[in-house]
């Protein structure tokens, strides 16, 4: 069966031409008119200007470790991170503290903590399955080197983008 | 210094002077003009990398011609393929040795070469600018490129009749084909679309103008068709031709073709501007002979003009859609070829009825 397309017809002016083409030149004067004069907003111009003051506070970056007001590292080893991650990005080597030291009752602390972040997914299971809260989703995103090995984080790395959280639970202080 | 010296020696200088410090740094820039007005136009912020405002991307650009990699297919007519980018290029810049870019500066006629046969010499020397895309386009021995020369030679011979019958009533009315000439008579009877100066109040100038109205939009248009710009881009289009009939051309050599193209445009607006917008002449200001500053500002003002009609190319070129091939030729053959020739007869017939 076929269908006939009614052919729309065209009015004296519309065939004319002219107006259709003076209100498509109104049209576009008029953008070029408001992007001169700074009327139109328009994408962000990246590495100059960024988004980073209004990231929320629940913003999801790349995964930090944190040492707490009294400078210890929070981390305990206890790998639940590890097993958590879904693509496998973090590798915990375990070492022991030993009997002298203040934190002496913690018994573990990392001795290695990579983050592999070419596989990190920033799902943030690492942060929220910690019983520690030593690991955290920091705001940093721009996470860019130029080998694969560059690309790991290792302790140092997740201390320094990490930094000291404050107002965590010191639930390994003596008093306790 | 003997007078003959004297014109060969400020005959180069004006050369140089208006090719390599006024028409190549112009065409550079109208590459980068093109880019920002077109991003504007299109809601973004265009080249703002290289330099303040991407000032400098003319540079780079010409940085990345220069050191790419000048190709040559193997299947392609290596004589002609080499030679249809100069062919491209050297009309257009050709042309703009009879056009009057000043009055003058220190007591020299600022034009490369007054000539009697002015416009003719215009048309003769344009539309050999075809036979580079046509060349072009055969000698790629490829599809695409040879569909784009085939469209590039019938446009041209549809815009061309059009192109040269619509600058008829011009002559008819200042009996001169001297480009020189035609400036001077619109110094003394205003542009010649707007009769504003000498003989003004009479009612004849102004019935004059309405002929030369049709007469510019004719001649735009057609200038238009042969620059090859939006809305008549069909040998270059590049959404169906992949670029037309530069496709198989790359580095220096398709910069030739690249710049052709906007000299071609540059010449064009240069050759609108002296026939019908008073080519140097503003009012109230005076001619070079009153003192070098005003022969700079002739100049200044010439291509001034210049730069606002190449603003419309670019206006217009992101604002209005590619023609189908046969729309293209139904309006040079069945509008424009017949406005222009009825337009003839009307200024014929108001010059025979209504003596000066």
């Amino acid at each position: 069966m076929s269908i006939n397309v009614p052919r729309p017809k065209l009015t004296w002016s519309e065939r004319l031409y002219l107006p259709a083409i003076a209100a498509g030149m109104a049209i576009t004067l008029r953008h070029f008119k408001n992007m001169l004069f700074r009327r139109t907003k328009v994408t962000m111009e990246y590495p100059e200007e960024k988004w980073d003051p209004q990231l929320p506070e629940h913003y999801r970056g790349a995964p930090a470790l944190v040492k707490d007001e009294s400078g210890r590292v929070r981390c305990v080893a206890c790998q639940l991170c590890e097993f958590i991650c879904p693509p496998r990005a973090i590798k915990i080597e375990p070492g022991e503290i030993s009997a002298k030291d203040r934190f002496s009752k913690v018994e573990k602390y990392p001795r290695e903590f990579d983050i592999d972040m070419i596989r990190c997914i920033f799902c943030g299971m690492c942060e929220e399955v910690c019983p520690e809260q030593a690991i955290f989703l920091r705001k940093d995103y721009a996470i860019t080197g130029l080998t694969r090995a560059e690309m790991v984080h290792n302790k140092e790395k997740l201390l320094e983008i990490g930094g000291v959280m404050h107002g965590v639970v010191l639930k390994w202080n003596e008093k306790k | 210094m003997n007078p003959t010296t004297f014109f060969i020696f400020t005959t180069l200088l004006k050369i140089v002077g208006i090719v390599f410090v006024v028409i190549l740094p112009m065409v550079s820039y109208a590459v980068y003009a093109e880019r920002k007005v077109s991003a504007l136009i299109q809601d973004r912020l265009g080249p703002n990398r290289v330099g303040p405002a991407g000032l400098f991307q003319p540079i780079a650009d010409a940085m990345k011609f220069l050191l790419k990699e000048d190709f040559t297919p193997a299947h392609v007519n290596k004589f002609y393929y080499w030679l249809a980018p100069c062919l491209a290029m050297v009309p257009a810049i050709t042309t703009i040795a009879v056009v009057p870019f000043g009055s003058t500066l220190f007591g020299v006629p600022m034009v490369i070469a007054d000539i009697n046969v002015g416009v003719l010499f215009v048309f003769a020397i344009a539309s050999l600018g075809v036979y580079g895309i046509v060349i072009g386009g055969w000698a790629s021995n490829s599809k695409y490129p040879f569909l784009g020369g085939v469209r590039s030679t019938s446009q041209m011979i549809s815009y061309e009749l059009s192109l040269g019958l619509a600058v008829i009533p011009i002559f008819l009315l200042i009996g001169n084909l001297r480009l020189t000439e035609v400036v001077q008579y619109q110094i003394d009877h205003g542009w010649m679309i707007v009769p504003f100066a000498g003989d003004w109040r009479n009612p004849l100038a102004w019935l004059l103008a309405i002929p030369m109205w049709i007469s510019f939009a004719v001649f735009a248009i057609a200038v238009f068709a042969e620059t090859n710009r939006l809305p008549f881009d069909l040998p270059e289009a590049e959404t169906e031709l992949v670029g037309g009939y530069h496709t198989e051309y790359s580095s220096m050599k398709f910069a030739l073709f690249f710049l052709g193209e906007y000299a071609a445009m540059i010449t064009g607006s240069a050759i609108i501007v002296t026939l019908f917008l008073g080519g140097w002449h503003f009012p109230g200001i005076p001619d070079g002979s009153h003192g070098w500053i005003f022969g700079l500002i002739n100049i200044f003002v010439f291509f001034a003009k210049i730069v606002v009609l190449l603003f419309i190319f670019i206006w217009v070129r992101f604002t209005l859609p590619r023609f189908r091939y046969d729309q293209l030729m139904r309006l040079g053959w069945v509008f424009f070829f017949e406005i222009a020739l009825v337009n003839i007869f009307c200024v014929a017939a108001i010059l025979a009825f209504f003596p000066r």
